[in-house]
């Protein structure tokens, strides 16, 4: 038998802590290992996800967890894949176990960031348009967020209520999360009453940067069972697929999109397809999900992932959030962790978080804010450059 | 800003851009399947199925529909140069060039916000100052909204 599957899980809480990403790295990874039952000396591959803001140690997290928990000459990897790393790390983690190199694997994602917004790294780079969109047109990462939110009050009627609800629903969610950053109920009232950033997006309903770190173990399956792992998660799926050309929706940095003039437009825009490549690997859909972890970015951004991991139609999504149906104790549940707007984004470490938030609800372990009877869940995200990523778990 | 008259008026990136009565993007065409780009593509054609390396400059279509559109409302970061002090918000428009069909990111021209787009309406490319030093005025492409 040749799956893998969640042994243990584990993080270090988000907040504004300013310490060094390793700390928060190694103790999500102990929580994992312990979590897991697994001795460090049994970890025979590390995973990290880099992250790009903490110099040379962060471009070789992989190693730099490996070497402060104590060198055993397990081997390393280490990915970068924006806001996709963490998802990017798993799979190669994964992929070692089922091509056979190795039984245990840990993957380990951390990040400290800077107050603000992100901002590009320092230094003139004329020829990089992350650099270009700053200095040309000022456009930050809200400014993407609030060209998505003003098309979908055009093509389907949304309104700023509408997203304010969806900020006050994650409110409540991570009211009850012990790792979340922001632990505190909004009003749809308090959130409109925030200030404007980027119009249509208010303050409360943008993702904050946070530090942060997230550690999954991944062990084969055969593994697990010989070892007697209490409840393992099955990973059904990875998904890291790329956008087809032309692709025909602005995405950050770019200044533009692809030119749709020689080729037509894809039939599964980037964002759908994220989702759509880990159903078919599983041949699990929508309809068989207990619960979802998607990226909210910003509260609209929430909205627009309904639709793109197919809990309902285009159009639909302000629907079933007003029938409370992603809500704890609605019909599909979405991040009920509280999301980004409750942790703000530690980049490599979120998509590691999505995962565990998944694991802890599919083992029943998620306190007060479980989902009952959770047996299959998806994380999504999107960031920048072409990444995504979407990982499908099942108990 | 006293003797605007004798300041030189400098593109704020080189080759973006035409400066003129009739200011107009400047990207360009593979030779081999028409793909359009902006900014330029060089070396390397991204169709997928393509391998053209040869690209002819191509002014893009002056006019287009506004996609979607919101604001700055706080200072963005470096390396951002804030015009003035206080800042004053701007308007980003993202914008859909039929011809070319691409959509074009680009900051709303000065004296326009948010109240004079909504998605779908017309807009027209002009070139105005981005941020100025002790000589030069260094320009950006922007969008107007047509009446
Ligand atoms: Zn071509």
């Amino acid at each position: 038998m040749s799956d893998v599957v969640i042994a243990g899980v584990g993080m270090h809480p988000w907040g504004k802590w300013g310490r060094n990403f390793v700390e928060y790295g190694v103790a999500a990874a102990r929580a994992a290992l312990a979590d897991a039952g697994i001795a460090w000396r049994d970890v025979q591959l590390v995973s990290g996800a880099d992250t790009m803001r903490n110099g040379y140690p962060g471009y070789v997290s992989g190693a730099t967890f490996a070497q402060a928990l104590g060198w055993t000459g397990a081997r390393v990897a280490s990915s970068y894949a924006a806001c996709a790393s963490g998802a990017t790390a798993l799979e190669v983690a994964r992929a070692e176990i089922l091509a056979g190199r190795c039984e245990v694997a840990l993957v380990v994602g951390a990040d400290t960031t800077p107050k603000g917004f992100l901002a590009p790294n320092a230094g003139d780079r004329p020829d990089d348009p992350d650099w270009l969109r700053f200095r040309l047109l000022g456009a930050t990462n809200p400014t993407y967020f609030a060209l998505y939110a003003r098309r979908r009050m055009a093509l389907y009627g949304a309104t700023e209520t509408d997203f304010a609800m969806v900020r006050a629903k994650n409110g409540r969610h991570g009211l009850e999360n012990p790792n979340a950053r922001y632990r505190k109920a909004f009003s749809v009232d308090e959130v409109l009453a925030s200030a404007m950033v980027a119009d249509p997006l208010r303050l409360l309903e943008i993702c904050a940067t946070s530090d942060g770190g997230a550690a999954v173990v991944l062990t084969s399956a055969e593994w697990a069972a010989k070892r007697g792992t209490e409840k393992p998660v099955a990973v059904r799926a990875i998904s890291t697929v790329t956008p087809a050309f032309p692709q025909t929706v602005i995405e950050m940095p770019n200044f533009s999109t692809d030119s749709g003039v020689a080729v037509p437009d894809a039939v599964t825009p980037f964002k759908s397809a994220i989702a759509a490549a880990a159903y078919e690997e599983a041949g699990i859909g929508p309809e068989d999900l207990s619960l979802a972890e998607v990226y909210d970015l910003s509260s609209a951004l929430e909205l627009d992932w309904y639709e793109d991991i197919g809990l309902c139609k285009a159009g639909e999504a302000e629907q079933l959030l007003h029938d409370g149906d992603t809500a704890i104790g609605g019909r599909i549940p979405v991040n009920p962790s509280g999301g980004l707007a409750c942790f703000g984004e530690a980049v490599p470490a979120q998509a590691l978080a999505q995962v565990c938030e998944v694991a802890w609800q599919l083992r029943g372990q998620a306190g007060a804010r479980q989902v009952e009877g959770a047996a299959v869940g998806i994380t999504a995200n999107q960031g920048l450059f072409g990444h995504g990523s979407a990982v499908l778990l099942s108990v | 800003m006293a003797d605007g008259a004798t300041r030189e008026r400098v593109p704020a990136v080189e080759g973006w851009f035409s400066i003129g009565d009739a200011p107009a993007l400047i990207g360009n065409r593979c030779t081999s399947c028409g793909t359009v780009f902006f900014p330029k593509a060089s070396n390397f054609c991204r169709n997928p199925d393509c391998n053209g390396e040869v690209f002819a400059d191509a002014e893009l279509s002056r006019t287009g529909t506004v996609w979607s559109y919101t604001d700055a409302q706080y200072q963005p970061p470096p390396p951002y140069i804030p015009r003035g002090d206080p800042y004053q918000p701007f308007a980003i428009a993202a914008v859909e060039l039929e011809a070319e069909q691409m959509v074009v990111l680009g900051q709303v021209a000065d004296g326009f916000g948010i109240a004079d787009l909504h998605v779908g309406s017309r807009v027209e490319l002009v070139v105005e100052t981005l941020y100025s030093d002790d000589e030069r005025d260094y320009l950006v492409y922007r969008w107007k909204p047509l009446s």
